[in-house]
């Protein structure tokens, strides 16, 4: 089962490499991480997709909970939820081409944000199976690039994840 | 009040009435060795590798209840001790290293004796610290100590690069300490210890499987007291022996890969189960596949969330601190009436008692080539199961373990988790700083005693009358073990050629050698050694090369599926 594990932790050096750490050691998968200090700046908050079984996903939670700098961890996929994640998509945009990548950026809700003669560069959010298709319904061939921050998520309502 | 890096390093070691510090200097701790020259509160120990300091700092802490210290350079002077680190970690010992860095602006430059020490030993400690500013080190070193010995214990390092020991500033020593991400849970879950006596109380085929745990937080008593309200079984795990009395009736011996026939069998048939600061390792329970077959209710104590339900699915999980769920069991069980079914309890007894019979302990006492375990059962005849017994690992360990009978807690002092060779000589020299003038024997093999046999010398500066029963059969015992059993009798580098003369080697370091090679020598030697208090005396005792340890449970195979010696 896909997870989705928030966790607040001390903003400190060397705190990620821990979770990290644990990760590879203790050979848990992870899926995508992301990471930014939050509004407090003495703490950061980590979301981390990872695959495994419930056991897995337990001990994943115990063991990141047994961390020292960690604050607080939630299995945000728990309960109903918000995920985002944003993409960056660079992309051949000459003759007809052109036209239809507007389109499909459009249909997407993408924002061009970059332009020259010859290529886009399409921002895109949403939850990783939107960006997923996007990148399927357009033409592989004009790919030129694309990057993604991993998903970050939130849970809806009074599910609030806090000191 | 002003003052360097350094002499608050040592002010904070005074703070914490640390006794000892085990160490070795180099470049990068030579401000802290200058302050530790200045003073005469905290002794230094200087050993002779870093793995030693290590593991004596660790003995240290295992026999007493304090948290144990060393202090070592930089670069190799860290990766040396890595391996003692590691040795506490698996262990959960309470220990500070303190270790020297190259200076701040030097970091990340591949400077002389420079390694990413935070890095390296990120995953063998409870937690890490480099320090960058020195107004921040004076809380960094109580932090450490109070993470070291607070929750479930475990090593936590503190990296003092070499700027930082010269830089000053205003010292103070915080009074305490209270970090928002850390918070270990003491008391149990109230609702949780009431289904926990619920069980308890209605068990049919009831057993009790406490271990390192009951130790490390000084719950001994309190285990005794619920063990004897109950009239359970118990058993201790190789980390749990002496949390229980070993000559108690109740007490059926150790149970796992080497653990007694009745131990193993309870432990797989009984119908609740009480575990107490244990974590079912697969030394222990065998295949939890296996375990698993048969139903029965666990309920777990333990301090650390993440032991419980990692290897085998419980019923009734308990965090919390033992001694403090314990209280809470007695009291909760005395008030409602204790354990109720009498008739079941006294025939699972009976059944117990049918397995006891086995005496799976049983060798050849006739034998006219000295059997290790005959060493061992002497040695605790001669010391009156009085002394505190360090071992290595591999045959001569599980001999120790099952052949002493440990009553009292903080006497055992193995590498239980990590299984490090070498740990024995220098954890015995920790005991012995700790406790002068007690008996204090490290038993061990010819493989395991070499990997830090250069401790001899400080057991000589330092004048630490341990007494090394060394059990020489000429073989990496264990490994030639498994090679015959598992492995076709091809004893492949399990053999080890070339041995010194322990007599002179023990001699050449100035104490005193006895090689003893006949069964009927074996008590007078004991007696002679234990007799001379002010000497380290290094028994080389010829053994049986042939004798393997049993019962054996062969990795992966269920708890009961156990190889009885050929004799049975």
């Amino acid at each position: 089962m896909r997870h989705v594990i928030s966790l607040l932790i001390e903003n400190e050096a060397g705190a990620l490499s821990r979770v990290t750490g644990l990760f590879s050691a203790r050979a848990y998968n992870i899926e995508s991480l992301t990471v930014a200090p939050t509004e407090d700046p003495s703490m950061s908050r980590i979301t981390i997709v990872s695959i495994g079984s419930d056991d897995i996903i337990e001990q994943i939670t115990k063991q990141l909970n047994k961390l020292i700098e960690v604050i607080k961890v939630v299995d945000i996929s728990e309960a109903a939820h918000i995920e985002r994640e944003l993409m960056l998509v660079k992309v051949r945009a000459t003759g007809k081409d052109r036209e239809e990548m507007k389109r499909m950026s459009d249909i997407f809700r993408g924002r061009i944000i970059d332009v020259t003669e010859t290529t886009y560069v399409i921002e895109l959010t949403g939850n990783t199976a939107k960006l997923d298709s996007f990148i399927e319904a357009i033409d592989r061939t004009l790919i030129l690039e694309t990057v993604r921050t991993g998903v970050c998520g939130i849970g809806r309502g009074d599910r609030i994840l806090k000191v | 009040m002003v003052l360097t890096g350094a002499e608050i390093v040592i002010r904070c070691l005074q703070e914490e009435k640390v006794e000892y510090v085990f160490g070795y200097p180099g470049g990068s701790v030579l401000f802290i060795y200058d302050e530790l020259f200045k003073q005469d509160k905290v002794r230094h120990v200087l050993v002779r590798h870093e793995q030693g300091a290590v593991h004596a700092a660790d003995g240290y802490a295992r026999s007493t209840e304090e948290v144990g210290v060393a202090l070592v350079t930089s670069g190799p002077g860290v990766t040396n001790a890595v391996t003692g680190i590691a040795t506490a970690y698996m262990d959960s010992i309470p220990m500070v290293i303190i270790s020297g860095q190259v200076p701040t602006a030097y970091i990340g430059q591949d400077a002389f004796q420079e390694v990413d020490t935070v890095g390296i030993t990120r995953p063998c400690v409870k937690h890490n610290f480099l320090v960058k500013d020195v107004r921040e080190l004076a809380e960094t070193v109580k932090k450490a100590f109070y993470l070291a010995k607070s929750g479930r214990p475990g090593p936590v390092l503190v990296d003092i690069p070499k700027d930082i020991s010269a830089a000053k500033c205003e010292y103070a020593y915080p009074k305490a300490i209270a970090m928002r991400s850390y918070n270990p849970v003491i008391k149990g879950h109230q609702g949780q210890i009431k289904k926990a006596v619920q069980l308890l109380i209605e068990a049919k085929r009831p057993m009790i499987y406490a271990g390192g745990g009951v130790i490390l937080s000084d719950a001994a008593d309190k285990l005794a007291k619920l063990v004897r309200q109950l009239g359970f079984p118990v058993t201790n795990t190789l980390m749990g022996l002496g949390g229980y009395p070993a000559t108690d009736k109740q007490f059926v011996g150790m149970l796992g890969m080497h653990g007694t026939y009745e131990a193993n069998m309870a432990m797989q048939h009984c119908d609740v189960l009480l575990a107490v600061g244990a974590r079912f390792d697969d030394r222990v329970i065998g295949n939890p596949e296996h375990f698993a077959e048969v139903p029965r209710k666990i309920i777990h104590i333990d301090i650390d969330p993440s032991s419980i339900s990692k290897r085998v699915k419980v019923d009734v999980p308990i965090v919390g601190d033992v001694p403090e769920v314990l209280d809470d069991l007695a009291k909760l069980l005395a008030a409602n009436g204790g354990h109720a079914d009498e008739k079941a309890l006294k025939g699972w007894w009976k059944q117990i008692d049918e397995w006891r019979g086995k005496d799976c302990l049983k060798y050849d006492r006739k034998s006219k080539i000295i059997k290790p375990q005959f060493v061992v059962e002497k040695l605790y005849e001669v010391t009156k199961g009085e002394a505190f017994v360090c071992s290595d690992v591999g045959q001569h360990q599980m001999w120790a373990a099952q052949y002493y009978k440990f009553d009292k807690p903080r006497r055992w002092m193995n590498s239980g988790g990590l299984g490090t060779m070498g740990f024995g000589l220098p954890a015995a020299m920790g005991v012995q700083l700790a406790h002068p003038g007690s008996p204090v024997a490290c038993v061990t093999g010819e493989g395991s005693i070499q990997m830090c046999i250069q401790e001899l010398s400080t057991c000589k500066q330092y004048r630490l009358p341990l007494k090394i029963v060394l059990l020489n059969n000429g073989y990496l015992g264990m490994v030639r073990q498994w090679q015959q059993l598992f492995h076709g009798n091809r004893y492949a580098e399990s053999y080890v050629d070339a041995l010194p003369d322990f007599v002179k080697l023990a001699e050449s370091y100035g104490h005193v050698g006895l090689k003893v090679e006949k069964p009927g020598d074996v008590e007078g030697a004991l007696k002679d050694a234990f007799k001379r208090k002010d000497d380290l005396v290094f028994l080389d005792f010829a053994i049986d090369p042939t004798e393997n340890v049993y019962p054996m449970v062969q990795g992966g195979k269920g708890l009961t599926e156990m190889i009885l010696s050929e004799e049975l």
